[in-house]
């Protein structure tokens, strides 16, 4: 099988998407760089492609509430070629903010009769943070966490907190393995994840969701910001790893298109 | 047309977020300890649209269902009046009609894509409080809820049937009759039109039009005003000064070209062909050699004034603005760090002390903070070094310094206008805000500047910039315009004034999109609407650019022509409103002539109090959790340092990343390992005693902050920012000077270039008091940017300590130089000696620990500063989780008659302390073999500090924890 195609989605606002290519183009695939109003000019353009990322940044300022506004254009325009993308087999990727245009966009968690199931809302601290965090992996459902069992990234947002509409939903997600990445104490803590080790109040310590299928999959952390080992924050003191963390994530959605 | 009003409340067993934190401000300032607040956010929506439609908009867009719930309702309806429980008292707050509301601008595109007709949208917050007095409330909406410079409160409900949306706009030409003025009514007109010109200023505008027999017309002496004015043209500094001190009288023809520059120069030429530097004090940004592909740009701005009013948007713009620096450097970088540095008053200063017009200093914090983060972080630009000074002076008057570092090809480092070129206007338009922005930062603070200048105070909106930036980037690589700069200070009458210079511009005022009706021809030309770049397109190349514009829904506009004549014409319609030489603007202002004197102040020795009498474990705690010192995560963690997947050293380092780095690292080029670092130097303190040293003194920090994280000391340039009380008192101009020339020697001294820089003035703040006219004057504040370069960053180091076993080193002489030092702050003690830096000794210090780094002899490294050698090694200890220890017997000093106070605490400059592996001493000791060095002690696991003093009783003895503590309490908000 060929190289696959990465199409990395910008829209106005999005600001980590030339990292996002990077990351793509370390883990060996083709990537396009595309304009959200090149996609919505041409719907048909994603057939062409076997990956979609949805990168961080602040799409459309994040005015009115994070991700809600390029949800909502994919809501209205663009279901069905993501629908289609999403049934071809194809994987679709959301990080920080592109996890929280996937949870809008009703891509990732399809509506039920009252609506979106779940949100990524305010942090419980309130504001903005940047800072490391310890990762652990559930279920081996996500296409993306295949094989990987605990990572090390940071996470740099304002409304990260995942929180579902009711205990049930939290449930029966829960269940169906796709609370796929959540985030885990640093120190023994008896299963309590104390802020700042979950850096935002996400109920269940949900740090990433994926789909029914696994194969489309988003997360608050950034994994293309440790693909370097120079970006660890303590490389000075532990030496250089081989490579970061996030980059088997990409390498993962790479290679599940040619085994 | 209807008006629907959206509420949007928690949803029941949901934090109440802003009623949270509006709560808790009330409680830190003092004013109430136990209010309940119930706030909602809301929108007014004027459009043709039906209740269902209003309903699917809040369901929709609004608000998240899965948190908060709404109350929609036609605007003036009772259902969005009904109290929640035991909260009777209804307050809105709405931003100023023309205040930037971003989330108002994206909510009314977003609506569009729903297939609705929606012609205005306000957003507004609403708070519900406890039955309170009237003064309560009123104190609480100025203190708190809102800022008058920007936003109203309404008490009660909202009684509004639609939104103003502006009226139209006559033309009328104005003129304004200067020819007949008196020095008097000259004056008058300076003050009241808000151009503060000085008489001879304005004699000499007088005399130019009684020579052509005609009265200017307003756009003609506004777009001179703003030329002329301190802000734009710097002509104090760039002015004749006659400066006398110790040494005699000196003449400057220009002071800043004579000094600070000159040194440039004479670096560029002892440089010869390794000269590195570009440009240099020429263009928005000074630019220097990166790599084989890339050179890089640096630019540091002040936002004074505007964050004094509403530290928010002040900040906010403030960033916006330098942002747009580096995107007008060259023909536009792309930028790839940020540096803010602030200076504010002591934040636990009693409301009751506040002169009147004066914002609570934690309020001026936590808002440029804020207004800082928002802007930077959606940029996508990694806010990667920084600082933060307390002092009283800066009550009415703080700074806010905000840096940018851009990337940009080496073949885009220059431009040039062609005559012929479109002028075109791109991103933001053009409105009402920030009018008499330039002319207002020239002048002085006072506690009625508010009501004054309320127009030069404006909200940014970041994305409207990220937007340009990309088309600008695209369309730069595929080299569609010929010159670009931003629209700062003076709108389009500085850029476009600025790049028609040498050719000539004529400008088509009505063709400039506008946010709403009703602004006047001048109105359109000094306007400050953010967000704004104007570029000069070939006619060629225009349908391509446009085309590129609008695929991704950016506003290109052709406001006019660059034209050969030399002269600047402005129309309206076909109504010529301004006609001038381009030369009146640029070289017709008369010189101004200052006096300056430097009088050293009277020097006391510090009277050390007696060993007994000292207790130096509660001092190093005291100088830890002092301002200046103590730990800044409250802030840092609010700011991306991260984004663009570069960073390699990042601000808080250590073994729980929580330690103060010297300085941020990124890689700016993903594929490549060559760094940038970026690092500051600042201590108004040492002003007090001699502006000289002060300066000097901020050179060498800045310097050495760099050079301990691995940047070669050959290949780093900096900026200076001066922010200065008034300078038309010689001797506040004079203790200028002092520092001017400092920056001349050391930057000789140290073959360190000077690449831009920018000054503000006049930061004062005055107020009517009972005694009298007040008026406090900011401490010199000389602020130094340095940014250095590493050719690889994978042998770059921190400064926390590693590996128990290592020997601790310290590089450097201690000198008895307490004078200013934070010791002398917390002990309370006056006089002492200022720090003053030996450039041969510096020159060469940082020379061999750039070789140790690079031949990997060091595992950690700090400079010293304040608080000297007892708070570098305690923050290196608990930054490791490890514990030193110390003797100072061997620390090499000429302290006579030493005494251990002194040396723990001295701030003498170009200090480093070392950790290094047994196995690398002797190579790191011959490295170091010129220069004063000593093993004084060792890492160990104690976890402790330890330091011995010269008879080997331990001085200080303390848990890193402890420490730590000390230094994480003040500022953890």
């Amino acid at each position: 099988m060929p190289t696959p195609r990465v199409l990395i989605l910008r829209a106005p606002g999005t600001n980590c998407d030339l990292e996002s290519v990077h990351a793509f183009e370390l883990a060996g695939g083709n990537v396009d760089l595309v304009h959200i109003n090149q996609l919505l000019a041409n719907p048909a353009l994603p057939r062409q492609y076997q990956i979609l990322c949805l990168p961080g940044g602040f799409s459309y300022g994040d005015d009115i509430s994070a991700g809600r506004i390029l949800g909502n254009q994919i809501r209205h325009h663009l279901q069905e070629t993501l629908v289609e993308f999403k049934s071809a087999g194809k994987l679709i990727l959301g990080i920080c903010n592109g996890f929280q245009v996937l949870i809008r966009s009703g891509i990732l968690l399809a509506d039920d009769d009252q609506g979106e199931p779940a949100t990524l809302t305010w942090n419980s601290s309130g504001k903005f943070e940047d800072r490391w965090v310890k990762l652990g992996v559930d279920g081996h459902k996500s296409v993306f966490l295949n094989g990987i069992e605990s990572m090390y990234l940071p996470v740099a947002h304002a409304e990260g907190k995942f929180v579902t509409r009711s205990a049930a939903l939290l449930d029966r997600l829960k269940g169906a393995c796709q609370l796929a990445l959540r985030y885990t104490a640093l120190h023994a803590s008896n299963g309590h994840v104390p802020y700042p080790d979950n850096p935002n109040g996400s109920q269940a310590n949900v740090a990433g969701v994926c789909d029914e299928t696994g194969r489309v999959f988003g997360l608050m952390p950034h994994p293309e910001r440790f693909v370097d080992p120079t970006q660890h924050p303590r490389w000075t003191r532990e030496g250089l790893q081989e490579h970061g963390d996030g980059l088997l994530l990409f390498q993962n959605a790479v290679r599940y298109f040619e085994s | 047309m209807t008006l629907w009003q959206i509420d949007i409340y928690s949803a029941d067993g949901q934090p109440d977020r802003l009623g949270t934190a509006v709560a808790s401000d009330a409680a830190d300032l003092g004013l109430a300890s136990d209010l309940t607040i119930c706030a909602v956010r809301g929108f007014l929506v004027q459009g043709e649209i039906d209740e269902s439609q209003a309903n699917q908009l809040a369901r929709e867009l609004f608000a998240d269902g899965v948190v908060e719930r709404t109350v929609v309702a036609r605007a003036g309806d009772q259902r969005l009046s009904e109290p929640p429980n035991g909260k009777p008292q209804l307050l809105h707050v709405m931003l100023k009609p023309g205040v930037m509301d971003p989330v108002a601008q994206s909510a009314l595109n977003a609506i569009a894509d729903f297939g609705l007709k929606v012609e205005a949208i306000r957003t507004f917050r609403k708070f519900w409080l406890p039955a309170t007095s009237a003064d309560m409330v009123s104190t609480l909406s100025s203190r708190i809820l809102a800022n008058d410079s920007i936003e109203q409160v309404i008490v009660g409900p909202l009684e509004l049937d639609h939104l103003q949306l502006g009226s139209p706009y006559e033309f009328e030409l104005l003129h304004v009759a200067i020819r007949d003025l008196d020095d008097e009514g000259l004056m008058r007109l300076s003050r009241e039109g808000q151009l503060y010109l000085t008489l001879v200023e304005m004699q000499t505008i007088q005399h130019y039009f009684r020579e052509l027999s005609r009265d200017p017309t307003d756009a003609e002496l506004e777009s001179i005003a703003q030329t002329w004015s301190e802000h734009c043209s710097h002509k104090t500094l760039a002015g004749r000064i006659a400066y006398r001190d110790e040494n005699g009288e000196q003449r400057f023809e220009n002071m800043l070209k004579e000094t600070i520059f000159a040194a440039t120069q004479q670096i560029r030429r002892d440089l010869g062909e390794d000269d590195w530097c570009v440009s240099v004090f020429e263009d928005n940004a000074g630019i220097v050699r990166f790599d084989d592909d890339y050179n890089v740009v640096f630019k540091v701005e002040t936002h004074n004034h505007p964050s004094a009013l509403e530290p928010y948007g002040g900040a906010n713009t403030g960033i916006g603005g330098v942002i747009r620096d580096p995107m007008g450097t060259g023909l536009g970088a792309k930028p790839i760090c940020n540096t803010d540095v602030f200076c504010f008053a002591p934040p636990d200063i009693s409301t009751s002390d506040l002169p009147p017009g004066v914002l609570h200093p934690r309020r001026v914090m936590k808002g440029v903070v804020s207004g800082v983060r928002d802007y930077g972080n959606r940029m996508g630009i990694p806010t990667v070094n920084g600082a933060i000074y307390f002092d009283e002076r800066y009550l009415g008057n703080p700074l806010v310094y905000c840096g940018n570092v851009g990337l940009i090809p080496r073949d885009k480092s220059s431009k040039e206008v062609k005559a012929g070129d479109w002028i075109v206007s791109v991103g933001g338009r053009t409105g009402r805000d920030g009018i008499h922005g330039a002319t207002f930062s020239s002048a002085e603070l006072t506690s009625e500047s508010e009501s004054l200048s309320g127009g030069a105070v404006q909200i940014g909106n970041a994305i409207t910039e990220k937007m340009v930036l990309d088309v600008i980037l695209q369309a730069r690589d595929r080299g569609l315009y010929s010159a670009v700069t931003d629209c700062g200070a003076g709108g389009f009458s500085s850029a476009v004034g600025e790049m028609g210079e040498k050719t000539g511009a004529e400008v088509w005022l009505d063709k400039a999109p506008l946010k709403y009706d009703g602004l006047s021809y001048t109105e359109i030309w000094i306007s400050e609407a953010q967000e704004r770049m104007v570029l000069s397109v070939p006619p060629g190349n225009w349908d391509e650019f446009e085309s590129l514009c609008r695929s991704e829904r950016v506003e290109a506009s052709i406001i006019g022509k660059f034209v050969s004549t030399g002269r600047l014409q402005l129309k309206y319609n076909d109504n010529i409103v301004a006609d001038l030489p381009m030369e009146l603007l640029h070289e017709g202002r008369p010189p101004i002539v200052r006096d300056a004197v430097y009088e050293a102040p009277a020097t006391t020795p510090l009277e050390m109090p007696a060993a007994s009498s000292l207790d130096l474990n509660a001092a190093l705690c005291k100088i830890l959790g002092s301002l200046n010192v103590a730990s800044k995560e409250w802030v840092i963690r609010q700011y991306d340092h991260e984004v663009q997947g570069g960073s390699v050293i990042k601000p808080l380092v250590g073994v729980e990343n929580d330690g103060p780095g010297d300085a941020a690292v990124v890689r700016p080029v993903l594929n490549s390992y060559r760094g940038i670092a970026v690092s500051c130097g600042m201590n108004p303190r040492y002003g007090d005693f001699d502006t000289y040293h002060m300066a000097a003194s901020a050179i060498d920090e800045a310097i050495r902050n760099c050079v301990a994280v691995g940047a070669d000391p050959s290949r780093i340039s900096i900026l200076d920012n001066f922010c200065w009380g008034y300078t038309d008192r010689p001797e506040t101009l004079g203790s200028l000077v002092r520092a001017a020339l400092a920056c001349r020697d050391l930057a000789i001294a140290f073959g360190t270039p000077f690449i831009s820089g920018k000054d503000s003035l006049n930061n004062e703040f005055s107020y009517e008091s009972a005694d009298g006219k007040q008026t406090i004057s900011i401490p010199p504040s000389l602020l130094i940017s340095a940014m250095g370069q590493v050719e690889d960053v994978r042998k770059c180091v921190t400064m926390d300590l590693k590996e128990a076993g290592n020997a601790i080193y310290i590089v450097g002489l201690t000198s008895n130089e307490l004078g200013g030092s934070h010791f002398a702050l917390v002990e309370q003690l006056a006089g002492g000696e200022v720090p003053k830096v030996n450039t041969d000794v510096a020159k060469q210090t940082f020379a061999a620990l750039h070789q140790a780094i690079q031949s990997g002899c060091i595992r950690a490294c700090h400079d010293l500063s304040e608080g000297g050698l007892a708070v570098g090694i305690a923050e290196m200890a608990f930054a490791g989780g490890l514990g030193v220890s110390l003797s100072l017997v061997n620390v090499p000093n000429n302290v006579d008659s030493p005494v251990d106070a002194t040396i723990l605490f001295s701030e003498s400059n170009s200090r480093f302390i070392c950790e290094v592996p047994a196995g690398m001493k002797a190579k790191f000791e011959r490295l170091v073999s010129n220069l004063p060095h000593a093993v004084i002690g060792e890492v160990n696991d104690s976890r402790r500090v330890v330091i011995g003093g010269s008879t080997g009783d331990p001085l200080i003895d303390n848990s890193i924890a402890e420490l730590k503590e000390a230094w994480q309490s003040p500022l953890r908000w």
